[in-house]
């Protein structure tokens, strides 16, 4: 086990990411950050405060729970845990930030894009994740991307203080 | 958004979360309130919690069963809990059949495990039962593969509109636990009452069941509930007053003195609701008898929770579906 981030890491990285989203974002549009249950959601009202003091201004929260929309419900079975999906928001012509922990074969972000069109038409969707551990199935890749891990399919593992007691990202050689 | 917040409160109820996460649904079938355990019933409940949004947004839909077959097998008139489930299975994307038994081979003198068996030969995933002899979905459910929900079965239970009437109970009040509830009328006959009676003891509400001698036999507390007989001496204490539904049928017989009568002592008039706490949550199973167990202003008061009730339904009959369909897959 290795600790490719620890708690600075994790904040220095976001701050990062922070300042790369902030450019992207197009002039006079407003914006919304939305975290996929149940890390990416931490991550994202992480990411709140840091964009807002980057001056972009009324930025929206939401958290979006894919499992309903998952493509391999029949394996899970019922190890399924449905969430709530808490988007307050009208999501329609918005510039929408969404946010996982780890992105892999590219499944749950293929899930995340219907739930989110089910809700409406965004301006754009741009993808941020703190780790791409390689090994994509679908042609999905994130926008903005915090690490890489060195080789494809590692297994990684992202810790958040709020949900696992503690902040930081190890890998599994 | 702030991060910040009470301490103890947060780890409170990161570990509650974590605690239900724990829970795993291991039931293919729903036939019962009284064979699942409190946690199981708050599983449904949360999960409800996530599917009540459904019916609000843009896309009224999730493809949590797409592809997925449900048959709707009525043997007794119902239209809303009917059309309840077949809405819950279209908004989770299902296919759904309505087996109407009266015109069926039934008729003909086929068995029902006969007709269950060719049905689900068709490929169906989930049966949706509702029978007036008790026991018919478990008879069902023992000779099919598929998933069995119990959509009422005769005097015995009526697992989802329990579900419906205590996850209402809770989004209302935030809590069932220490809760008060009175089931008031026909609770011998209800199935209503006694799905309303097993959750809600398992989850830690005190229940009364109020009505006249002939129609709340004691036996009643011997499965845990309070009885009584006099709706005036006792209603002040009542933060729920679940109302059943008298029906009309049985009013001729011995059991009923008068439509009168009944009204007067049990009916939720006006008059009678100054006696009841200020915010008390009234429910009714539908559909009402305005006039005779509850008052028309009653009904569309303030305190009523009639419409919650149907709206909530959707959710639970959703989550139920869902939590079944995935059990099945698991096995």
């Amino acid at each position: 086990m290795k600790t490719l981030l620890d708690e600075k890491g994790i904040r220095r990285t976001l701050e990062r990411l922070a300042d790369e989203i902030s450019a992207s974002i197009p002039r006079n549009c407003p914006v919304g950050v939305i975290g996929i249950r149940r890390r990416g959601d931490e991550l994202a009202r992480r990411l709140l405060p840091m964009l807002e003091a980057r001056g972009v201004r009324e930025v929206a929260y939401g958290s979006l729970d894919i499992t309903l929309y998952r493509d391999d419900l029949a394996e899970i079975g019922p190890s399924a845990v449905v969430r709530t999906t808490e988007i307050d928001f009208d999501i329609e012509g918005r510039y929408l930030i969404l946010v996982d922990d780890v992105i892999f074969t590219g499944r749950s972000i293929r899930a995340a894009l219907q739930a989110l069109i089910d809700l409406g038409r965004p301006r754009a969707v741009r993808l941020v994740v703190l780790v791409d551990r390689g090994g994509r199935e679908y042609p999905i890749q994130p926008d903005f991307t915090g690490l890489r891990t060195s080789s494809d399919s590692q297994h990684v593992t992202v810790y958040l203080e709020s949900i696992d007691g503690a902040d930081k990202v190890e890998v599994q050689p | 958004m702030s991060t910040t917040g009470d301490p103890v409160q947060k780890a409170k109820s990161a570990a509650a979360a974590s605690e239900r996460e724990s829970v795993v649904w291991p039931h293919r079938h729903l036939l019962a309130l009284e064979d699942l355990t409190a946690d199981e019933i708050r599983l449904i409940l949360d999960t409800a919690e996530a599917f009540e949004d459904v019916s609000t947004r843009s896309v009224k839909k999730v493809p949590a069963l797409r592809g997925r077959v449900v048959v709707n097998l009525f043997f007794e008139d119902s239209t809303r809990t009917k059309t309840s489930f077949v809405l819950a299975a279209q908004r989770l994307s299902a296919d759904v059949v309505d087996f109407s038994a009266k015109s069926s081979s039934l008729s003909k003198g086929e068995s029902i495990r006969d007709t269950v068996r060719n049905i689900e030969a068709m490929g169906v995933d989930l049966l949706i039962v509702r029978h007036h002899v008790a026991g018919t979905p478990h008879l069902i459910a023992r000779n099919v593969g598929c998933c069995v929900i119990n959509a009422g079965d005769g005097r015995h239970e009526h697992p989802t509109q329990g579900l419906l009437d205590i996850y209402t109970m809770r989004q209302v009040k935030g809590r069932i636990e220490g809760l008060e509830v009175a089931i008031v009328g026909d609770v011998a006959n209800s199935r209503v009452a006694r799905s309303n009676l097993h959750g809600l003891l398992k989850l830690g509400a005190e229940v009364t069941m109020v009505g006249p001698t002939t129609l709340v036999p004691r036996a009643f507390e011997k499965m845990g509930a309070r009885i009584a007989h006099d709706f005036d001496r006792v209603i002040e204490q009542f933060d729920v007053i679940n109302m059943l539904r008298i029906q009309r049928e049985r009013i001729s017989s011995n059991v009923f003195p008068s439509l009168q009568e009944y009204s007067r002592l049990f009916g939720l008039s006006a008059q009678r609701m100054k006696r009841a706490k200020p915010d008390v949550l009234v429910m009714h199973p539908g559909p009402i008898n305005r006039g005779i167990e509850m008052a028309a202003s009653v009904a569309d008061g303030a305190n009523s929770a009639v419409l919650r009730q149907v709206t909530n339904g959707l959710a639970v009959r959703m989550a139920v579906m869902f939590l079944c369909k995935q059990a099945a897959e698991g096995s």
